[in-house]
């Protein structure tokens, strides 16, 4: 007889057939909540479209209203015997739905900017791409080292750490104004921010992972004769990898989180400049494409490095595990 | 000596050795002194108060000996194989590896460890690899003589496997070799073969005596494990726990080679029976700390 498999039990792991349904289920639940609120006329829909304005003189067509005011000059109407005005139930401007979403995905690349000066969507994305890539790469040239020694030495870690943990708690876009005052307005301060809000984190986050390296890893190596300067390359280094690459990925997703106050700093620039471009003329469906796009590129590159570090470390045993 | 002939009455003393078991000894006390012990003491301190690990421990192991460490659980059996390996520091008295004095950890002593230590980055020729490498030998001679070593433990099968790909028996007989093929003058061993099960564990015991029989080394093995260390050993250091002293140095009356049937001969019961009164005599006193169970089914459904 088999057994009933249960979903619901601590600790158990689920199969793999189950593990694919959830994760499809992960986004398909939000995305059939977003259609229902959309598409079912009487969930929610707390305004009214206008078709036709009837004989009310403010009412144009294509207005949107609240749904009260809007009944309440229906009926205003109705009592006067004058033309009823028309309308269907909907959504306010800021909640598009996901058929309009779907296609700005495509539009908002075709649309030209509304000013002269304004960049392409594609552009904005590219610049703030490279701002986060610079932010990114600057923060680990410093951070990663900084990080490594701080956990394999501990006069390292007590010259560094204490400043360190006080400096993290300094949220970064207080250092705008600083920043530009010092870089200027263009991308400078920007870069400054994200690596301001990702340095400190990734120094922490580093120093522990090296501290939980195996520690008889090490003294294996010294019972074989490893020298103490062979030490870090040699055995604290590789033995870190894997560790070190997935910190990477999770601080690279937050380095993502500061790119939007990161970009308001100085000259808007970037996808930010196109999220605020748009909803300054009410293209809401641009806007959540724009902010999904973000997400996309985020866990695209994720999920690229994942598959990169199962090639790069095929020792690794936290993915051998997962397989 | 009243003790022996007591015991002599009743049954065979693991004092008394048949003629080629004395001549071995004999001959084993007769090669060069590789380490030498004196009064040494380890002493932890912290913040609040001191505990004594080990106090005024004194042996001599010679060249090609096979020598076990047992003891209580705590009698600091692994702080001794640490001190030997040179991974802690004494706090007073001294260990002399061929005279010279241990200060720090070095190719001269190889470690193999209870939990499994190779590299999980590295390969099984490359983990063989790593001794020879940081002891600046070539690329080229480091691969040759690394293969010779996996040939040895018959492993050059799995050469370019990882780590995680082994089962626990053969990634103890990779830390064996790697320990090796630096060639120490002496090889520590720490309770290595505690986390396999029954099977592999014998088949280690008697690959272990193989390997040691055909090259030059010295042994040092931790257990606590009765069995393994009259099977394995020469001689048996017997500890005492709290503090860790040395309560008597046990020559193994079991003859060479040894076989696993030799566990019924009279000499391997006797000497079991003069270990475990040493190290359970003091463990008396645990006993009592399990409590009588009453009885929660009916009077007459008994089990045995």
């Amino acid at each position: 007889m088999q057994r009933r498999r249960t979903w619901f039990q601590v600790g158990r792991p689920l199969s793999p057939r189950a593990r694919l349904v959830c994760a499809v289920l992960s986004f398909v639940l939000p995305a059939v909540l977003w259609c229902v609120v959309s598409y079912v006329p009487f969930v929610w829909h707390p305004q009214v479209l206008v078709t036709q304005p009837g004989s009310v003189n403010y009412l144009e067509p294509g207005m949107r209203m609240d749904k009260a005011a809007f009944l309440s000059a229906a009926g205003e109407a109705r009592d006067q015997r004058k033309a009823v005005p028309q309308g269907v139930p909907a959504n306010p401007i800021y909640l598009p739905s996901p058929d309009q979403v779907a296609s700005a995905f495509y539009t908002a690349f075709t649309t030209a900017p509304e000013s002269r000066d304004g960049q392409w969507l594609h552009q904005s994305l590219w610049h703030s791409i490279q701002i986060i890539f610079w932010g990114f790469v600057i923060s680990s040239a410093i951070g990663v080292p900084l990080g490594i020694l701080c956990g394999a030495y501990g006069a390292f870690s007590r010259l560094n750490e204490p400043f360190i943990e006080f400096f993290r708690y300094l949220p970064a876009p207080a250092f705008g104004a600083l920043a530009v005052a010092i870089l200027g307005i263009y991308d400078g301060p920007k870069i400054a921010i994200i690596v301001i809000g990702t340095f400190f984190q990734q120094v922490l986050i580093i120093a522990n992972t090296t501290r939980k390296l195996d520690a008889t890893l090490v003294e294996a190596a010294l019972t074989l004769g490893t020298r103490n300067s062979q030490l870090l390359r040699r055995v604290v280094l590789p033995g870190i990898l894997p560790d070190l690459y997935r910190d990477q990925r999770i601080l690279l997703g937050w380095a993502w989180t500061y790119l939007i106050v990161a970009e308001l700093i100085g000259a808007t620039s970037g996808i930010t400049w196109f999220i605020t471009q748009q909803a300054r003329y009410q293209h809401f469906a641009n806007v959540y494409a724009a902010i999904m796009m973000i997400g996309i590129i985020g866990v695209g590159t994720d999920m690229v490095l994942a598959l990169v570090g199962r090639r790069l470390f095929p020792w690794d045993r936290a993915l051998v595990k997962n397989e | 000596m009243n003790r022996i002939l007591d015991v002599k009455t009743r049954q065979l003393s693991y004092l008394e050795q048949s003629a080629p078991v004395k001549a071995r000894f004999e001959r084993l006390k007769a090669r060069e002194v590789i380490l030498n012990v004196k009064n040494l003491d380890k002493i932890f301190r912290s913040a609040r108060d001191e505990t004594t690990a080990l106090k005024d421990i004194n042996f001599a192991t010679h060249r090609r000996e096979f020598l076990c460490v047992v003891g209580p659980s705590g009698c600091g059996k692994s702080t001794l194989v640490r001190i030997l390996a040179g991974l802690e520091e004494q706090s007073a008295g001294d260990v002399l590896l061929e005279g010279k004095p241990v200060t720090g950890p070095g190719s001269d002593r190889g470690m193999v460890f209870q939990s499994y230590t190779l590299f999980p980055w590295l390969t099984v020729k490359k983990n063989v690899m790593f001794g020879l490498e940081v002891n600046d030998h070539g690329a080229l001679e480091s691969e040759r003589q690394a293969l010779q070593w996996l040939q040895l433990v018959g492993l050059e099968r799995f050469k370019d496997a990882y780590p995680h790909q082994l089962s626990g028996g053969m990634k103890q007989r990779v830390a064996i070799v790697r320990a090796l093929a630096t060639q120490p003058r002496i090889l520590l061993m720490d309770e290595p073969f505690g986390a396999l099960d029954a099977q592999t564990r014998a088949r280690m015991q008697v690959h272990l005596l193989e390997i040691w029989r055909k090259i030059d080394i010295t042994i040092v093995f931790i257990t606590h494990d009765l069995d393994e260390a009259i099977f394995l050993a020469d001689r048996i250091l017997v500890l005492s726990a709290h503090p860790g002293e040395v309560q008597e140095l046990i020559e193994v009356p079991v003859p060479r080679p040894r076989n696993t049937a030799q566990c019924f001969s009279p000499e391997f019961i006797a000497t079991k029976a003069r270990l475990e009164e040493l190290i359970y005599s003091a463990e008396t006193e645990d006993e009592s700390d399990y409590p009588v169970v009453p009885r929660l089914t009916e009077a007459a459904d008994n089990v045995e």
